[in-house]
């Protein structure tokens, strides 16, 4: 029994063709709401997206129909659980275009994906006085875990600082390069600033130097084509809940020399062959690093929403937000006091600023009130907020069911705050 | 329906515009800063403490309206109290924020009553209380930082 298909999505359309936003936004029932009695206008698409009605629809079919435990029932449900669960993988496979399925390992998202890296391949391999590359724009998923790896193995942190623009400075990075290096971990696109990285140039880089690289693709994966074998990058990490997918699932790319080096990450059922109390011989990749039950449900339906994004195409996806983005951006360096955090060359889905006089958690406040959904705060990149120095800033973020009435909301919102508050 | 009036009362947009009794306090006899890590607020209350009572305060920091506007009000209307009348005007403050089924003694308030709209957004509340509990910190002498969080 394949799912492939979910039947409820009608969306057929080619990819280069611009989008059916109006039919697209059909499909995800959460955007008929009103919220304090306005149309929801939702631009919180960087802390989680919403969910077609295809996603949803796949835990009660999963629940309904599948529901077992995988890889080791000889019944029905467990055989077509296991079957669904694997070809999500496979889903994910031919989405980033890794070359194995065994190089795709589920996780509970990016953040686990980080921790799986640094524990299981730089705890092993770091030592006293080498060194980790990170930048300054990280989101703290990809600043902690280094710094817990930091404090066990005596390694140190070493950060690519940005200019004032939200860019990174590439000959910072190449003088921080030497061989005392272990591994560059950065992200794919930042998520306070929506700059988007040269990440190929920046893992060439760290190649010439034998130094493996992490992508968090938290940003990155929703909105960009990605394409790990191009990149060359050796280990990828992103969230589903990002990708119009359910929490709690996410995967971790890794070259498969590199996984196969790796000891496991979490000990339990699955991820084992034989277990004696003498000796526990591991499992095969992907499964040596899933260990005990996983989110199976998840997992299903992340496949579902990755069937849905391949659907759209994400080709008229990133022309569709590059459109929003610009709009937005030119629309906003019209309001008086307005101040752009990140305004880089290169930058996708993420519009962040602060407005004078007026703190971003009181314009979260009037803007909710006008039905639209927006982040305040310091988007868990405090040293970003300390670069441009401030405490917070306001983000609106898009994704593929924005229109360009939900940006005309937003500044409406805005001049709405000023006349409030000033 | 919620107006927005309702929380940014004018007296609120006033307070956050020109904080009264807003900079360092010089000679102060306890000091205590507050931080809510959400929004990346900080504050510092001085207080000038006499006999138990609050001779002087006064407050320095960045915040949301709420958060300054709140702070310039409790500083208004604590001069001259005494450590425990402050004590149970927080207490006051702190039931016509988050209490549905109290009333808490509006004489007592004053216009402090102002910011009773925080009540209908209940993550906001900690804005407002920041400066309370900092406050509350400054005049037990403890010297850590307060978080809300």
């Amino acid at each position: 029994m394949s799912l492939a298909m979910d039947g409820t999505a009608k969306l057929l359309r080619q990819p280069q063709q611009a989008l059916d936003v109006g039919q697209l936004r059909a499909d995800f029932p959460i955007l008929k709401q009103k919220i304090h009695g306005k149309p929801l206008v939702y631009l919180d698409n960087a802390a989680t997206t919403q969910k077609p009605q295809s996603v949803i629809d796949m835990f009660r079919r999963y629940y309904s129909e599948m529901n077992a435990n995988i890889h080791r029932g000889v019944h029905t449900l467990s055989q077509r659980a296991t079957q669904n669960y694997e070809e999500a993988r496979t889903k994910v496979q031919h989405f980033i275009n890794a070359d194995s399925f065994k190089e795709i390992i589920f996780v509970r998202g990016t953040t686990e994906a980080i921790n799986l890296v640094a524990q299981s391949y730089g705890r092993p391999t770091l030592k006293a006085g080498d060194e980790i590359i990170i930048t300054e724009m990280e989101h703290h998923s990809n600043i902690v875990p280094w710094q817990l790896l930091c404090g066990q193995t005596g390694a140190t942190l070493k950060v690519i600082p940005i200019n004032d623009s939200g860019e990174l400075k590439l000959d910072k990075y190449k003088d921080l390069l030497n061989a005392r290096t272990k591994i560059v971990s950065i992200a794919h696109v930042s998520n306070s600033l929506g700059t988007i990285n040269p990440i190929k140039s920046i893992i060439d880089m760290a190649h010439a130097h034998d130094v493996p690289v992490l992508v968090d693709g938290a940003q990155g994966a929703p909105h960009l084509k990605v394409n790990v074998q191009d990149l060359d990058c050796d280990f990828y990490a992103f969230s589903g809940h990002k990708l119009f997918g359910p929490t709690g699932v996410g995967v971790l790319y890794g070259k498969e020399a590199l996984l196969d080096a790796m000891p496991p990450y979490h000990g339990g059922g699955d991820m084992i062959k034989m277990v004696t109390f003498e000796k526990t011989l591991y499992n095969d990749l992907p499964y040596k690093f899933e260990a005990g039950t996983p989110h199976i449900a998840g997992v299903i339906a992340l496949g579902t929403a990755i069937d849905y994004v391949s659907r759209v195409g994400l080709d008229s996806i990133v022309a569709h937000e590059h459109s929003l983005l610009s709009y937005a951006t030119e629309a906003a360096r019209e309001i008086p006091g307005l101040r752009l955090i990140g305004t880089a060359r290169k930058k996708t889905s993420i519009l962040s600023f602060v407005m004078e006089g007026i703190h971003p958690h009181d314009l979260g406040t009037i803007l909710d009130h006008e039905g639209i959904a927006i982040r305040t705060g310091h988007h868990c990149a405090m040293p970003v907020m300390e670069h441009f120095g401030v405490p917070a800033t306001a983000r609106a973020s898009i994704a593929m069911y924005n229109t360009h009435e939900d940006i005309d909301d937003l500044i409406n919102g805005l001049k709405e705050a000023h006349k409030v508050l000033m | 329906m919620l107006d927005i009036k309702d929380l940014y009362q004018d007296i609120i947009i006033d307070h956050n515009r020109s904080p009264r009794n807003f900079g360092k306090l010089e000679h102060a006899t306890r000091v205590a800063e507050g931080y809510n890590p959400l929004c990346g607020d900080r504050l510092t209350v001085y207080l000038n403490l006499d006999a138990n009572i609050i001779k002087d305060i006064r407050f320095e920091g960045t915040g949301c309206a709420i958060s300054v506007a709140s702070a310039s009000l409790m500083t208004d209307h604590l001069k001259s109290k005494t450590k425990a009348e402050a004590e149970e005007i927080f207490q006051n403050f702190h039931t016509l924020l988050t209490r549905d089924n109290e009333q808490p003694e509006a004489e007592m308030l004053g216009k402090l009553s102002a910011l009773s709209g925080v009540k209908e957004y209940p993550v906001r509340v900690k804005c407002a209380t920041l400066c309370w509990h900092t406050l509350h910190s400054a005049l037990n002498g403890k010297e850590t930082i307060v978080s809300t969080e």
